[in-house]
């Protein structure tokens, strides 16, 4: 199995910020907007270093992504931040008319995705974005794993013209990915090779799987996992690829099952080459207040959970 | 810059134009079209600053965003006389693979849109984001954009007219088309605007307005001084009265035609009172 060291928990959107930082002083046209949430989105140093950059919106979302979508006229590229359910629930028609329709080169970096949020409750914890934003024609849609993985792919996006969305979120979890990993927008990481169950994993469920292959190996299972942090475009031949050799696959995302990656597999899976699968996600059910761990037990989205779905996959194949 | 009568001679073809779009495919939206052909008239040919060509960026011209987008006749018409694409592409308004959707795109490629709208209520913040832009690139050319009175029952605007305030986002003049119908009545039946002039001064706008918005020196008038008002700190908001239909005895006083194309007796009669001056596409 191969060894993947923590390097220091840290957050995912603190891996945006200093994505945002390090843009701030190589891309003059990469400007940065914001519903009030600087603290949240880590961007306060793109701000202190580029004010005339930086546009405070207030709490006035639907307005942020208009604004943004008019600043890319004139060849600006705007970021916009805020938390992942004021990013996509609250501005869906915006972005689909402003945004994608419009083909207009915005990215949407959205923290505070998924249950991990935490203690806020389920007003703010969103569980649907991935789905809202993939079924949009057009939009890009990825989901970092840890702070050295989201700070290379804020890099990554502001390359790419067309409207993204960037998802990441607040609590700190265990950096792993090579700080100088090179994020190719479209394409999946192979992290460990296996032969038994293939894994698919994206965001905070990425680590969890490496802790699940690891214990399973121990149980004599030998388990592929493969980071996918584009959802959209999907790496239909790496999931092809894996799964043929494999036989059965398992989805894990801090997401609903309904519309998020598992879904996008399954599609893969069953126009090309049908497999069993297991979802590793929520079940259609909106979140609560808890601590992040606490939440991530209970809504079965950590490694036990992953090992446990591995376990039913394998007697389906 | 083309004189008084030939710019009125245009109006009256636009009118046509926009009465044979919608009766051809039976469908669009001429009442808001005939009442705005004035505005469009003089903006795309005596107001903006425009260059040759066309490119998505604007840089160094004037740009316009029309937020009411159901308004496309009068937009395409106008965009085409002037030059951004074949007249006679007017005839596929609304029919399968043309670049003139029943609301304006930019998915379809079509020279001289930038954004799509429809989908009301989104166009004022897209045109202070222009603005914005202009004003990081050093480029002093303006930002104009167009919005029904019915549009501003949209909560959108509102954050996009404090924020446009509060940013003093001043080389943006949003013209707001004050014609006082909707699709279900007049828009004080429906959810009362009041006084939009003074909403907009409240919020720190400068506010000028233009009584007769059918009346083609007074828009020229209007939006001559709006742009002497440009520059100084206040975004600036023309508040246009127009008549939903004008130019078409039967389609005016009502909102009957907000949304409804003339049968064939209708059309000719429609056509009849705006005849025929720079030739019919």
């Amino acid at each position: 199995m191969t060894k993947y060291t923590d390097q220091g928990k840290q957050d995912t959107r603190s891996g945006f910020g200093a994505g945002m930082t390090e843009l701030g002083r190589t891309n003059p046209n990469v400007v940065a907007l914001c519903a009030d949430l600087v603290g949240s989105l880590k961007i306060q140093t793109f701000i202190d270093e580029n004010p005339e950059r930086f546009f405070q919106v207030g709490i006035a979302e639907a307005n942020m992504m208009g604004i943004a979508a008019g600043l890319t006229i004139g060849g600006k590229i705007p970021f916009t931040g805020t938390f992942a359910n004021f990013s996509t629930g609250r501005v869906y028609d915006q972005i689909r008319q402003s945004i994608a329709y419009s083909d207009k080169n915005v990215k949407i970096c959205a923290s505070h995705a998924g249950i991990t949020l935490g203690e806020d409750g389920a007003t703010h914890q969103i569980l649907e974005d991935i789905g809202l934003m993939k079924m949009l024609p057009g939009m890009t849609v990825i989901n970092p794993c840890d702070f050295n993985q989201t700070k290379a792919a804020t890099l990554a996006i502001a390359e790419h013209h067309g409207p993204v969305y960037l998802r990441f979120g607040r609590p700190k979890v265990a950096n792993f990915t090579p700080v100088d990993q090179k994020f190719e927008i479209g394409k999946a990481l192979m992290l460990n090779e296996g032969t038994d169950v293939t894994i698919i994993a994206t965001g905070h469920l990425v680590w969890q799987s490496l802790i699940a292959a690891e214990n399973l190996e121990n149980q004599g299972i030998s388990a592929e996992v493969i980071n996918i942090h584009t959802i959209k475009p999907l790496d239909d031949a790496a999931i092809l690829a894996s799964v043929k050799k494999t036989g059965c696959v398992v989805t894990a995302e801090e997401h609903n099952y309904l519309g998020g990656l598992g879904e996008s597999v399954s599609r893969v899976l069953s126009t090309n080459h049908p497999a069993p699968q297991e979802f590793v996600a929520t079940q259609d059910t909106f979140g609560e207040s808890g601590t992040p761990d606490q939440l991530m037990d209970k809504y079965g989205l950590n490694n036990k959970a992953i090992e446990a779905a591995v376990l039913r996959v394998l007697k389906r194949k | 810059m083309p004189n008084t009568q030939e710019l009125q001679d245009l109006v009256t073809q636009v009118r046509r134009d926009i009465l044979r779009m919608v009766h051809k495919v039976n469908s669009g939206h001429p009442g808001g079209s005939l009442g705005c052909t004035e505005y469009f008239v003089a903006l795309y040919n005596d107001i903006m600053d425009l260059k040759e060509g066309f490119d998505m960026d604007g840089i160094g011209e004037d740009v316009f965003f029309l937020s009411n987008g159901h308004i496309s006749p009068v937009y395409y018409s106008v965009l085409a006389r002037r030059g951004y694409f074949p007249v006679d592409e007017l005839n596929t308004f609304r029919l399968i693979d043309s670049r003139l959707q029943g609301h304006p795109t930019t998915h379809e490629g079509l020279p001289g849109v930038r954004i799509a709208s429809g989908s009301l209520g989104q166009g004022m913040s897209v045109a202070i984001g222009a603005a914005q832009a202009k004003k990081l690139n050093g480029d002093d050319t303006l930002v104009f954009s167009l919005h029904g009175d019915g549009e501003l029952q949209e909560g959108q605007n509102w954050e996009a007219i404090m924020y446009a305030a509060g940013n003093k986002v001043d080389n943006l003049i949003a013209t707001i088309d004050r014609n006082g119908q909707q699709i279900d009545g007049g828009t004080e039946d429906v959810l009362p605007l009041g006084d939009v002039a003074e909403k907009f001064r409240v919020f720190g706008w400068d506010v000028l307005e233009i009584e007769n918005g059918n009346d083609l020196e007074q828009v020229i008038a209007g939006l001559n001084e709006a742009k002497s008002r440009t520059g100084k700190g206040k975004p600036v908001c023309v508040v246009m009265t127009t008549e939903m239909g004008n130019g078409v005895d039967f389609m005016m006083y009502t909102h009957a035609w907000h949304g409804k194309a003339p049968s064939d007796e209708q059309l000719e009669t429609a056509l009849a009172q705006n005849p025929e001056t720079l030739g019919d596409y």
